[in-house]
């Protein structure tokens, strides 16, 4: 009893409901545990991760980014656009890459501009870009999904392989070990902790914490583009509804994983198996054909269930 | 036997990797003010916290007059008459006065709040504790002392039998902890029993009928206070043999390094000039409110300057901010360690290395083998215990705390250090590490800013002394012709040099300066 309230007190509760899942979902649903399914898994769980990769960054300066959402929704609508305006296939899609991955981030700087320079809260200035960004995917896309998109970007960015590995999953690792570098072994994220952890704290220590706040809102919206435009590849269109789920589910998954909402605590590796509990959790629910309706109330009550196990575990760890 | 307002048999309390409080015995009589003593983390606050219920042993007993009580919460501990002042304020801040006063035990009447008789019971509270307090005003708007006083003000509401005062005169002037103790010799006189904590000696000495030492969660012993030295309870309480806490300097400063001409802030400071010399520990005296905070501050760019100059060196400084002003060898270490100093929630190597990272950086990672060994270095020279480097710092005590903060500095090459309130809330043992650390830094050359409400630590660690008084120095001598008196009267506007001329009447009470002078500098 006493080892498992240590692991709970270190890791928090993410362990425990991960075992948990499987255990139920292997014995109520025999597709579960196969090896195909897995694969669907771990490809489905790639856009989670990079997008819980960048919330998770926002979350340790103890914010948070509503925004991710509209972000891949307007940088799915840009790139579809951008591809299907060029007469090149190839050249196309070089653009629309390059031109998602700048929408995103242009939206992050924005946010982190106006939370640093102007001091407001970050659940204003992303609960507003939430809806300016959404905004105008439904804008210039007229509301309706933009189609003919060349099928060399479906088949390079959403089902090729590369060295053997998919596309989503080789570049999902990229960024999750890229990121895991910086928060442990650079100035940067060393900079991220001390910021939500003491915010006064690390400017007396000579740390420009402005700079360092922008920084991660504009990490967390280059990572949002760049997941807008490998989930446009998937869908093979570009969808002004993208990605509607994903401001609750990042946020939920980095505290499942043990990132605190307080800012300073957490780490990567934490907020990946957090993501991959949720979509886990979304695809033995898919496979035991519980409505999507329902899937709503769960992942809604697992994000309030997470907070307040955090809170718990801080209780625990204060006596 | 006789009867006992409270006692405590073997109770032990443990953290996770902490054993908090060993087999601990404690006893109470009606009437008495006892002291708790000992080291932080020695588990005097634990001890207090478990009376109060906000913590539960995990095993031993409470008695309260005879019978047994077990308190799951606070409130059941109120219910029997334990009533408890924080160091911490268990204030909202955003409430009035009034409100606070009575919080969790409004009095209502036909479902609404009770407003009038509610006013009518503060205002004779406050007025039975001759406290000075606006009702209407907000916590917020308060200053810490003020706040203080409400806190205290919110304990006396009840009926009681025990009372926990920790800390309870930190930030009070003297004329309040008369009050505050006149109030507690009252209550003595209704047998209420007071456990009393503090690490001011002369404070202990007046008000104290008993006192208790701990060290490491185990009970050392219990000395009547009359037989109580200084010396005695120092090494009670350190388990080692009485060493001086004071060093003595022994070198002389060099050449200036520091000097700040006319220096005008938008804060309130007014034209404060001073010149700090290579390995000189410079020392800033002044009552609360005086600005000798704000010197280090401005000087560290965290002040708007309207005018003056600062040099370091030869070289002006020019709209500095933190960043910059550690960028050319100065270094501001907070009062508040809490608020501005340490990131809690982390280890005590990434806080100690917070202002030096991109020093112990090779291309573009930071060299954590590096770090760790300095940081391995760092633990040892100052003593910090537990020696983990990797041990959140909010799980360390506070003068370990503190000495994590101003460890930063060794981590790179400084030239100014500001210290204010250096020994703020830390115990004996741990003062005396830092006293030596200064030092430490002093004859490496080092200037040093000592900014200080303490009267002992100005007195006995400084070459010079500057005196502040309503945000400009009233007077700067040398540390060996500092007094007490002359540093007081320095203190309410006055210079002079021979204290046997010391007539001056403050204007306020028409007590004499002396006589009055605010309990920080007990």
């Amino acid at each position: 009893m006493q080892s498992v309230k240590r692991i709970f007190i270190t890791v928090g509760v993410l362990p425990f409901l991960l075992v948990a899942l499987i255990i139920l979902f292997s014995l109520a649903e025999s597709r579960f545990m196969t090896l195909s399914n897995m694969m669907t898994v771990s490809r489905q769980a790639t856009y989670l991760v990079m997008v819980t990769c960048g919330q998770m960054i926002t979350i340790l300066c103890a914010g948070f980014d509503l925004s991710v959402g509209s972000s891949v929704a307007l940088t799915s609508i840009v790139t579809a656009h951008t591809i299907v305006s060029l007469p090149h296939p190839a050249g196309g899609i070089t653009a629309g890459v390059l031109v998602g991955v700048a929408t995103g981030t242009a939206l992050g700087a924005v946010n982190g501009l106006t939370i640093s320079l102007f001091r407001v809260s970050p659940f204003v200035v992303t609960l507003g870009m939430m809806s300016v960004a959404h905004g105008m995917a439904l804008l210039v896309s007229g509301g309706v999904p933009i189609f003919n998109l060349p099928d060399q970007f479906n088949e390079y960015l959403a089902i090729g392989k590369l060295c053997g590995i998919p596309v989503p999953l080789f570049v999902a690792s990229f960024v999750v070990i890229g990121i895991y570098i910086m928060l442990t072994r650079t100035r940067v994220g060393r900079y991220f902790y001390a910021i939500g952890g003491n915010e006064e704290a690390a400017r007396l220590s000579g740390i420009h914490v402005k700079k360092y706040n922008c920084l991660a809102y504009i990490l967390c919206g280059a990572l949002a583009g760049l997941t807008g435009v490998m989930l446009t590849a998937r869908v093979a269109s570009g969808e002004p509804n993208l990605g509607a789920a994903l401001p609750l589910e990042s946020i939920a998954a980095a505290v499942i994983g043990g990132v605190s909402l307080r800012g300073g605590e957490g780490s990567v590796i934490g907020a990946i198996f957090g993501a991959i509990l949720i979509v886990l959790i979304r695809n033995g629910m898919d496979l035991m054909n519980v409505s999507s309706y329902l899937q709503m109330v769960v992942m809604g009550c697992l994000l309030v269930f997470a907070v307040v196990m955090d809170q718990f575990r801080l209780s625990l760890k204060g006596r | 036997m006789p009867d006992l307002a409270l006692k405590l048999v073997n109770i032990t309390k443990k953290f996770p990797g902490v054993l908090a409080l060993d087999r601990v015995c404690f006893e109470l009589l009606p009437g008495e003010v006892h002291v708790l003593f000992g080291q932080n983390g020695a588990g005097k606050s634990t001890l207090t916290k478990i009376i109060a219920g906000s913590y539960q042993p995990d095993e031993g007993e409470i008695f309260i007059h005879g019978e047994q009580a077990i308190f799951e919460s606070p409130h059941d501990a109120r219910i029997a008459g334990i009533s408890a002042v924080y160091q911490e304020f268990s204030l909202v801040p955003q409430l009035t006065v009034l409100e606070n006063l009575f919080l969790g035990r409004e009095i209502v009447k036909g479902g609404l709040l009770d407003k009038e008789s509610m006013q009518g019971k503060a205002e004779e509270s406050l007025k039975r504790l001759e406290f000075d307090l606006d009702l209407t005003a907000r916590v917020a708007d308060l200053t810490r002392a003020e706040r203080q006083m409400v806190e205290i003000a919110k304990a006396f509401q009840e009926k009681m039998s025990v009372l926990i005062l920790d800390e309870p005169t930190a930030s009070l002037t003297d004329k309040e902890v008369k009050k505050l103790f006149e109030i507690i010799r009252k209550l003595k006189s209704e047998r209420v029993g007071v456990v009393y904590i503090s690490h001011r000696m002369d404070e202990l000495r007046k008000i104290g009928d008993r006192i208790t030492v701990f060290r490491d969660g185990k009970y050392v012993d219990t000395l009547e206070m009359a037989d109580a030295d200084e010396k005695k309870l120092i090494s009670l309480m350190t388990g080692t043999e009485y060493t001086e806490v004071f060093p003595t300097l022994t070198h002389t400063p060099g050449k200036p390094v520091l000097t700040v001409q006319g220096l005008t802030t938008a804060s309130g400071l007014r034209d404060v000039t001073f010149t700090v010399r290579e390995g000189e520990i410079f020392g800033i005296a002044g009552l609360v409110g005086a600005g000798k905070s704000r010197v280090g501050r401005a000087i560290f760019g965290l002040e708007r300057i309207t005018a003056g100059s600062s040099l370091l060196f030869d070289r002006p400084l020019e709209k500095m901010n933190p960043s910059k002003a550690i960028k050319n060898g100065i270094l501001y270490f907070p009062a508040d360690r809490h608020k501005e100093g340490l990131v809690l929630c982390r280890s005590v190597r990434e806080n100690q290395t917070l202002a030096a990272v991109p020093l112990f950086e090779k291309g573009p990672f930071i060299d954590i083998g590096r770090e760790k060994s300095t940081v391995r270095s760092l633990i040892d020279r100052l003593k910090i215990r537990p020696p983990h480097i990797d041990q959140t710092v909010n799980d360390l005590s506070g003068g370990n705390q503190q000495k994590v903060m101003l460890a930063r500095g060794l981590t790179r090459d400084i030239k100014v250090f500001i210290f204010d309130e250096a020994s703020c809330g830390i115990d004996v043992g741990a003062k005396r590490d830092v006293y030596w650390l200064l030092k430490d830094y002093a004859e490496k050359g080092m200037a040093v800013i000592f900014i200080s409400s303490e009267l002992p630590e100005i007195l006995n660690l400084c070459h010079t002394v500057m005196v502040m008084h309503a945000g400009s120095p009233c007077s700067t001598m040398p540390g060996s012709e500092a007094t007490e008196e002359r540093i007081l009267a320095g203190c309410f506007g006055y210079d002079f040099v021979n204290s046997a001329q010391l007539e001056i009447r403050d204007d306020l009470s028409g007590r004499t300066v002396a006589a009055n002078a605010p309990s920080q500098y007990h």
